[in-house]
């Protein structure tokens, strides 16, 4: 159809890659899937693992989609779509299952509600259905990206204040304990994740002025 | 005063805009008025004339909590001494709470001020002064023994996330004294709650007399051991374990008087509120199954922070209810609340805090229905006149 080919790292599909994670984040900016923002990011390596299976989950049924979007009539897309997350949120849990079964454990229910994770619907419904695989492809990478970010900015500040840890790894030194500092037992909470997101809003606003609505 | 007036014109003209400090002008405002009534005049809006500003009014509250701090101090040293098993003056124990609560209320100011003068200096407005109040009341709803930094942690968490985020003095949604409360209560609670934390010494356990607890009144009735609880006349005068200041109801009712008479607390909010307690005092009463729910209704009044909640924090005239009608509903449900917490949930044997904090999030909401139901009454008049 179209006359010329465009180059599979043009400016505009870079675009596609970069712009989530900050002008159009999907936590941050759209605020989408807060939910699991809350729910997975007491430690850093559950965070990461879920940003992995989102990442995986998204640009598979992106791409899916993307393929099938000429054959399946707007009737009944959103069963579809739903079909294709869910093959691949099973795959992905029973995978995890397999070779990470701690991290799964940990993750629980979480991974199977990847389903209903508000930014791979979204971004089906917004951009697959109406752009080419490849250009889809990108798309679900770089809002993967721009979520898992987030994901594991949040994470790392719990982990770090809450258990003293990161990665799992002893970050804060034994002596600052025995001169009387303390786990932050807040940060374990779920609402310390919302003011965390908070906060990076907060940031990030201040830095970006262009997400600043006038009124 | 009057050098010091003179002092202050001389060094003024550097603050303003082109002068030498011309950043720092924020600053030098807030001292200015602190010392001196400000003669800058409000040019918008509807707005009544009074020398009675902000500042003023708030060291109004800070003079009501002056008979609890001071017997704060005195009974900081007095639970130290009784848990030891020493005798002591008036003197002694009070100079050994006065050494104990002195570092957490400069603490207290110095994080709390220093943050709000770094946002006014940043955005560019006069430093707001609801931090005197806060960061008084800070220091006295803790126990005595928390470690510093944690006070220092807080007392910023409140601030920046509790009032700043929100647009600073005037727009905060929760009472900044017990965000800080609150999130230390979650943050640290081996330091915040238990037996050992209430009296100074307790928590490193020296010289301790075993006979000693140390548990609050309000412990020892969620315990189910009402035996144990002090006489009433005990409770009233608050020589009986707890946070620093919440103790002694009638230091609480002294400063209660001030602010009715000055006008600057709502006696609305604090009868309502100590309504809503005894109704469902009344309540629990009446429908007993344990010896927590048995005890005289209008004991629990006297016990833990309800009558300091009532009177310092549920008044707070921010985050409070702002109508007539609104500050009935909002005062009753935070003393209704804070018992139904303290009685029938165990996992917080104090409720008070809670049940502002919530109480403060639905205010808006409260006022919101109390005006729309005010001007659906007022149309409805005016249709049967025409």
């Amino acid at each position: 159809m179209s006359a010329e080919k465009e180059p599979l790292f043009s400016s505009k599909n870079i675009k596609l890659l970069t712009e989530p994670l900050n002008d159009s984040n999907p936590i941050t900016v759209q605020v989408l899937g807060i939910c699991s923002a809350l729910a997975v990011t007491v430690k850093v390596k559950p965070a990461f693992v879920m940003a992995l299976s989102v990442m995986v989950v998204m640009a598979v049924s992106n791409v899916a989609i993307s393929l099938l979007r000429k054959t399946v009539p707007p009737r009944i897309r959103i069963i579809v779509q739903l079909v294709v997350i869910a093959a691949m949120v099973i795959l992905v849990d029973q995978v995890l299952k397999a070779f990470l079964y701690d991290i799964s454990k940990q993750l629980s229910v979480f991974v199977g509600l990847i389903i209903t994770n508000c930014i791979i619907m979204g971004r089906l419904e917004a951009f697959a259905l109406s752009n080419k695989p490849w250009q889809s492809f990108l798309d679900g990478i770089g809002n993967a990206a721009g979520y898992g970010i987030i994901l594991i900015i949040v994470a790392f500040f719990r982990e770090l204040l809450g258990s003293g840890t990161v990665w799992g790894f002893q970050v804060i030194p034994k002596g600052v304990y025995d001169f009387g500092y303390e786990n932050n037992g807040l940060m374990i909470l779920p609402p310390m994740a919302l003011i965390v997101v908070g906060a990076i809003i907060w940031i990030q606003r201040a830095k970006n002025k262009k997400l600043v609505e006038s009124n | 005063m009057k050098s010091l007036r003179r002092y202050i014109d001389k060094i003024k003209p550097h603050f303003e805009k082109g002068g030498r400090f011309e950043k720092l002008e924020s600053t030098f405002e807030a001292f200015e008025s602190f010392l001196f009534v400000s003669n800058k005049v409000t040019s918008k809006g509807t707005h009544i004339r009074d020398a009675n500003d902000m500042k003023r009014t708030m060291i109004v509250v800070v003079i009501a909590l002056i008979p609890t701090i001071i017997f704060g101090m005195w009974n900081v040293g007095l639970q130290h001494f009784r848990a030891t098993g020493q005798e002591g003056t008036m003197l002694e124990l009070f100079w050994l709470g006065f050494i104990k609560v002195f570092p957490i209320i400069v603490v207290s100011y110095v994080v709390g001020l220093g943050i709000e003068f770094a946002f006014a200096q940043y955005r560019g407005h006069e430093v707001n002064e609801g931090f005197l109040v806060s960061g008084i009341l800070i220091p006295l709803v803790l126990p005595v023994d928390v470690p510093l930094w944690m006070v220092a942690v807080a007392t910023a968490f409140a601030v920046v996330i509790g009032k700043e985020v929100f647009g600073g003095t005037g727009m905060n949604i929760l009472n900044p004294a017990l965000t800080a409360r609150a999130f230390l209560f979650f943050a640290y609670p081996s330091y915040m709650s238990g037996n050992a934390v209430w009296t100074h010494g307790m928590m490193n356990g020296e010289g301790i007399i075993d006979s000693y607890s140390g548990a609050t009144p309000l412990a020892e009735a969620a315990a189910g051991n009402i035996s144990n609880l002090p006489s009433v006349a005990e409770m009233f005068f608050g020589t009986i374990s707890g946070s620093i200041g919440e103790t002694s109801t009638l230091a609480i009712l002294i400063g209660a008087a001030i602010l009715i008479i000055t006008g600057i607390g709502s006696a609305r909010i604090m009868i309502s509120t100590v309504i809503g307690g005894l109704v469902i005092g009344l309540l629990l009463n009446i429908f007993a199954v344990n010896p927590f729910m048995e005890i005289p209704f209008w004991q629990h009044l006297l016990l833990g922070g309800f009558a300091f909640g009532a009177v310092f924090m549920a008044t707070d005239p921010v985050s409070a209810s702002q109508t007539p009608k609104g500050k009935i509903i909002y005062g009753f449900l935070i003393g209704f609340l804070a018992i139904l917490i303290r009685v029938i949930n165990p996992a917080y044997p104090e409720g008070v805090m809670l049940a502002i904090l919530l109480m403060n999030v639905f205010a808006p909401l409260i006022d919101h229905y109390v005006i729309e139901g005010n001007i659906k009454k007022r149309l409805k008049r005016a249709k049967v006149k025409a």
